[in-house]
């Protein structure tokens, strides 16, 4: 479990964060949904540590994250998974040492160990025949993949996805959500992800946070967001008046 | 200003501390020592024997010139061109010319590597990134230039030769005359000195520059000229520092 309790965050005159206060379950998907500018990466930054919050605190399984010395934080970090937007997978090496990489830092297992793990990981994100390829040599989607791969590979308690779906067709992306939470419900995680696509609000959602203007301004599961009153929340979720005909419309039929 | 002077040393002792930590996995670090040293020292062997030839050449043409009509013997061109090489322009040069090369492409590889979130990456992971992406580059440099300054001496002298003894300047027994003489091997030893703080200097510089680069592209090519500018000034002070300090 992730819990992060009164996050303020300031850049300057600036208030980023102004008090957010939420808990992530494991076996769940978390969602932060939000618009553009309304805090999400930067709270995604601060759970997982790459940025410190003004005030608040971030709690791994009742451990304090910004009161750890180095080499605890080391130990939390062997738990966590991350999932880039633009996948983050490093260029000069091939797709087999990319996901390998963490394994060659801190396993002591031998490289055939460490090859059978890469082979399992890659295959459970079904891309098994593209270990020898560079990632500049494998589309946008299968860099997603790899990313899950690479954020899987040491078999973490916390998996955080950026944007995970962001410039991938909607069929890429709804295979991409798939399989984040196919991951996160066999491997009990706590998995958090920063969005704002809808496909993924509306499949994938079992805790979503709606942050606005730095503040939590709703908070429920997929199921949720259809019957809200929220007015912050439809008005995000149901822009164009399409959307809002088809939620009407949801609504009527039950 | 001061202020900002005195930040931006702050970040830089703050993260060379960071650098010089234990490693996590010392075949990682072993393995990128290598690709760097292949990086820095293969990568930069023919614009080095390129300048160098030339820096000799130039220095006993223009030698030979002053000379011309004075009572300063001839041989002297060849002694010239030794401790020419030998105490400045291959150390000095060369390294201003790697801080150039290797340094532009130092900065902007981390710089690329922030921007891309890769660094972001290693962090999450749990890597020492500061440590695993710039004490292999630190060692390589350390190790690599002044194997390559030592090269530039060589090919100096070389260059002085064949720049005045094939079209009959001098002698070529009297340039080995010169060479051989007044020679003190405490000048190899401040020639290794400076190349090896030349090379501290201007892999930590350009590392500092890209470590930290935020923003977009124009941020990223800032940040590769401030490498070369701040590089090519602190080796002209550490220069003249070595200098005073070793001659006095």
């Amino acid at each position: 479990m992730i819990k992060a309790e009164n996050i303020f965050k300031k850049f300057e005159d600036t208030d980023v964060l102004k008090g957010v206060s939420m808990e992530f379950r494991p076996g769940k998907t978390n969602l932060i949904i939000g618009r553009s500018g309304a805090g999400k990466t930067v709270f995604l930054k601060i759970l997982v540590g790459l940025l410190e919050p003004t005030s608040g605190s971030v709690w791994y399984d009742n451990i304090d994250f910004f009161s750890l010395n180095k080499k605890q934080v080391r130990e939390i970090r062997l738990q966590v998974g991350m999932l880039f937007q633009g996948s983050a997978l490093f260029d000069s090496m091939k797709v087999e040492e990319n996901v390998r990489f963490p394994l060659d830092m801190f396993s002591k297992g031998t490289l055939a160990e460490k090859n059978k793990r890469v082979d399992w990981c890659l295959e459970r994100v079904g891309l098994a025949g593209v270990h020898k390829k560079y990632p500049s040599e494998i589309s946008g989607g299968m860099q997603k993949r790899v990313g899950i791969a690479r954020a899987i590979v040491m078999a973490p308690k916390y998996l955080f996805c950026d944007e995970p779906n962001s410039g991938l067709d909607p069929r890429t992306a709804l295979l991409i959500d798939e399989l984040i939470q196919d991951i996160t419900y066999e491997h009990n995680m706590t998995t958090i992800i920063n969005t704002h696509d809808m496909n993924s609000v509306m499949e994938i959602g079992d805790n979503i946070a709606y942050l606005h203007e730095g503040l939590l301004a709703w908070q429920g599961s997929k199921d949720e967001v259809l019957s809200s009153e929220n007015e912050l929340l439809q008005g995000f979720m149901f822009a164009s008046p399409f959307l809002q005909r088809l939620r009407s419309a949801a609504l009527r039929a039950g | 200003m001061n202020f900002n002077l005195l930040y931006h040393i702050g970040r830089y002792v703050l993260l060379l501390r960071q650098t010089f930590s234990r490693p996590e996995n010392l075949s990682m670090y072993w393995k990128e020592t290598m690709r760097q040293m292949e990086d820095i020292g293969i990568g930069s062997l023919i614009i080095v024997a390129l300048i160098s030839v030339f820096m000799g050449a130039v220095a006993a043409v223009q030698f030979s010139y002053q000379l011309d009509g004075t009572l300063v013997p001839r041989w002297y061109i060849g002694y010239i061109v030794r401790d020419l090489a030998i105490i400045e322009s291959a150390p000095t040069i060369t390294c201003l010319v790697l801080a150039g090369k290797v340094g532009s492409n130092m900065a902007a590889e981390l710089g690329s590597m922030r921007q891309k979130e890769h660094i972001d990456a290693m962090e999450i992971m749990g890597v020492n990134t500061a440590a695993y992406l710039i004490l292999p580059k630190i060692i390589a440099a350390v190790f690599v230039i002044p194997l390559l300054v030592t090269l530039s001496a060589y090919v100096a002298i070389g260059g002085g030769y064949l720049a005045t003894v094939p079209i009959g300047t001098l002698s070529a027994d009297e340039y080995e005359r010169g060479l051989r003489a007044f020679f003190l091997p405490r000048n190899v030893t401040m020639m290794y000195v400076k190349s090896a703080v030349f090379a501290f200097i201007l892999t930590t510089v350009p590392c500092f520059q890209g470590y930290f680069v935020k923003g977009g592209n124009i941020e990223l090519g800032r940040a590769s000229t401030n490498a070369v500018v701040f590089s090519n000034i602190l080796i002209l002070l550490a220069d003249y520092l070595i200098a005073v300090l070793l001659t006095g």
